[in-house]
């Protein structure tokens, strides 16, 4: 069955019209049977991880309040996710036979590892600033957070990176910078939206490099791919990441003008946090439209063997 | 290269010492006659459950392609042709390509995805947990988890068959060795003889899909000689394993994780007076 489709290059340029073939118009790979635990996961592992690490430095650097909140903001996230990750699995009860290995080339064997180690901890820094008690486990276990939590938001990109899926392997240069961007996002944003303005100098630092690191990821990639890049422009995917990107945008921007405003910071806080959550669904959402349609799947391999003159 | 030496022996490199030969599939499909035979064998043998039963509109091809419980899956294409009253039927049986660089077993998180001493990849039913990345990973779209009972499944070659010295049931079932199963050496030299035959009677289109230990698996152990372009068939043309780019995945997702951390740290101290 042959199909003609013309492929875009951002909407200036057209490149000649590709003609692709496949099997009744059928999928050639799976489409992923993750659904929305898996973004939700991406989301609160980033906001944990992130916050974890933003606790510590608002610590060290006479920050209490918002550390206080940070921790518990990054116990509660990885508390879902962990929630989240069990719940996608086809068999639950099984979660713990993740566990009996450890595989460096399997990025969820990895994450397990990781998650395993760091969520506990993530609870004991909580646990401790909360009930007040155990100063010095506190100490360690936020640290110990602090030390992990990047690695928990940044793993999820090799997760998807390593997959067959054409959008999310494709986008493997990018992905790593646009999810800890997102979390240093949603990190910033429970800061904001949690604490007094005053107090929360750091989480709008945060939230701003966090959003500047993941609008320039987006442009790289939309700008590497080219054409390749059409399963985040368009559909679902595509408006999800545009209005990411909005969010992202804007509550930057209220964030740095409304510092004097405790109802403005709170908005741009909960307009950020949106705004992470948004962008994991596109990503999701764009590897499942390159997957539904097999000429990004076709297409790319068929150039690729032509040019090679097979 | 570690990728040669994984072409050369996949069961070893697993840790099987004096294992027997590598086993695998070659499908002939230039006398494949669709008789879905292979796909009933297989069902029956291996007890994989119905999973629907309706017509497809697409040609003969009513299982439409593989899945959880469809192992094996006859594809028929109808195209404009010299054959017969001027339609080309082309029919194919594909199946699980036990990748000598399996993504499947790379990125199983449990180990439920395992590599046989014949060099084929099965998955351990009472590992699994359904975690679904083998899905994902997979480049030919084989496994798939069954919503029945949440594990992945796909073709173990007949793991157990093979183990008391009989072959898989869908080559015992093809009518005309279309299906044919042995130690994957041989097969490889049959293929080349099959296709320099079909060649010297003039039929250029044949060509073989998946036998080459440089391609981006390092070679299929199931490998197919077909009539015309893989993506006609519903196979991808240039299927690479997707472990291959992990280790620049590893090393941006670690100068991102260092980069989150120094950001926190930036955001903090920069307010300080």
């Amino acid at each position: 069955m042959k199909s003609r489709t013309g492929r875009r290059d951002g909407g200036k340029q057209m490149v000649p019209e590709a003609e692709f073939t496949s099997y009744y118009g059928r999928p050639v790979l799976k489409e992923t049977v993750w659904e929305a635990d898996i973004p939700s996961y991406l989301f609160l592992g980033g906001l944990a991880g992130a916050s974890s690490a933003l606790a510590a430095g608002a610590q060290l650097s006479g920050h209490p309040e918002l550390a206080r909140t940070a921790k518990v903001g990054a116990a509660g996230a990885i508390s879902l996710s962990l929630a989240a990750l069990v719940h996608d699995l086809g068999r639950p009860a099984r979660f713990v036979n993740m566990l009996r290995v450890f595989k460096i080339t399997s990025p969820m064997s990895v994450g397990t590892w990781l998650v395993s180690a760091y969520a506990p901890l993530a609870m004991g820094a909580a646990a401790s600033t909360v009930g007040r008690k155990l100063p010095r486990a506190g100490l360690a276990a936020s640290a110990g957070a602090a030390a992990l939590g990047p690695a928990v938001a940044a793993y999820t990109s090799a997760l998807l990176a390593d997959t067959a899926v054409p959008a999310w392997h494709d986008a493997r240069r990018e992905l790593p910078y646009l999810f800890v961007g997102s979390a240093a996002t949603a990190a910033g944003g429970l800061g904001l939206l949690a604490v007094r303005p005053e107090a929360a100098g750091p989480a709008v630092r945060l939230a701003t490099l966090g959003a500047a690191a993941e609008l320039s990821a987006e442009q790289l990639l939309d700008r590497r791919l080219g054409p390749e890049a059409e399963p985040y422009r368009t559909g679902r995917a595509g408006v999800l990441l545009r209005t990411g990107q909005l969010l992202a945008i804007a509550g930057t921007g209220a964030a740095l003008l409304g510092r004097r405003s405790r109802a403005v910071s709170a908005l741009a806080g909960a307009t950020l946090l949106a705004g992470s959550a948004v962008t994991r669904f596109a990503v999701f959402e764009a590897g499942r439209a390159s997957v539904r349609d097999p000429k990004y799947v076709v297409g790319p391999q068929r150039d690729r063997l032509d040019a090679r003159g097979g | 290269m570690a990728a040669e030496a994984r072409a050369l022996d996949p069961a070893a490199l697993a840790g099987h010492r004096d294992h027997p030969p590598r086993m695998g599939f070659f499908t002939d499909t230039s006398i494949c006659i669709g008789c879905k035979a292979c796909e009933v064998a297989c069902k029956e043998w291996n007890a994989v459950p119905e999973d629907g039963l309706l017509l497809t509109g697409m040609s003969y091809d009513n299982t439409q392609g593989l899945g959880a419980s469809t192992w094996r899956h006859v594809a028929f294409i109808e195209q404009p042709g010299a054959d017969h009253d001027g339609l080309r039927w082309l029919m194919s049986s594909d199946v699980c390509k036990h990748c000598t660089e399996a993504a499947c077993l790379d990125v199983c998180p449990t180990g439920a995805l395992m590599r046989t001493e014949f060099g084929t990849v099965i998955v351990q039913d009472d590992v699994c947990n359904g975690c679904g990345y083998c899905v994902s990973a997979c480049p030919f779209g084989v496994i798939d988890r069954r919503p029945s009972d949440g594990g992945a499944h796909k073709c173990t070659l007949c793991y157990d068959r093979l183990g008391a010295g009989l072959m898989p049931a869908c080559a015992k079932a093809c009518p005309t060795e279309s299906i044919q199963f042995g130690p994957l050496d041989e097969l490889r030299e049959r293929a080349g003889q099959r296709v320099a035959e079909l060649h010297d009677a003039g039929r250029s289109e044949a060509r073989l899909y998946g036998e080459d230990p440089d391609d981006g698996v390092g070679g299929a152990g199931a490998f197919f000689l077909l009539l015309d372009q893989p993506e006609v068939y519903g196979l991808p043309p240039d299927p690479v394993v997707t472990t291959r780019e992990l280790p620049r995945i590893w090393r941006h997702a670690g100068i991102a994780a260092a980069s989150l951390a120094l950001a926190a740290v930036a955001a903090c101290v920069s307010g300080r007076r």
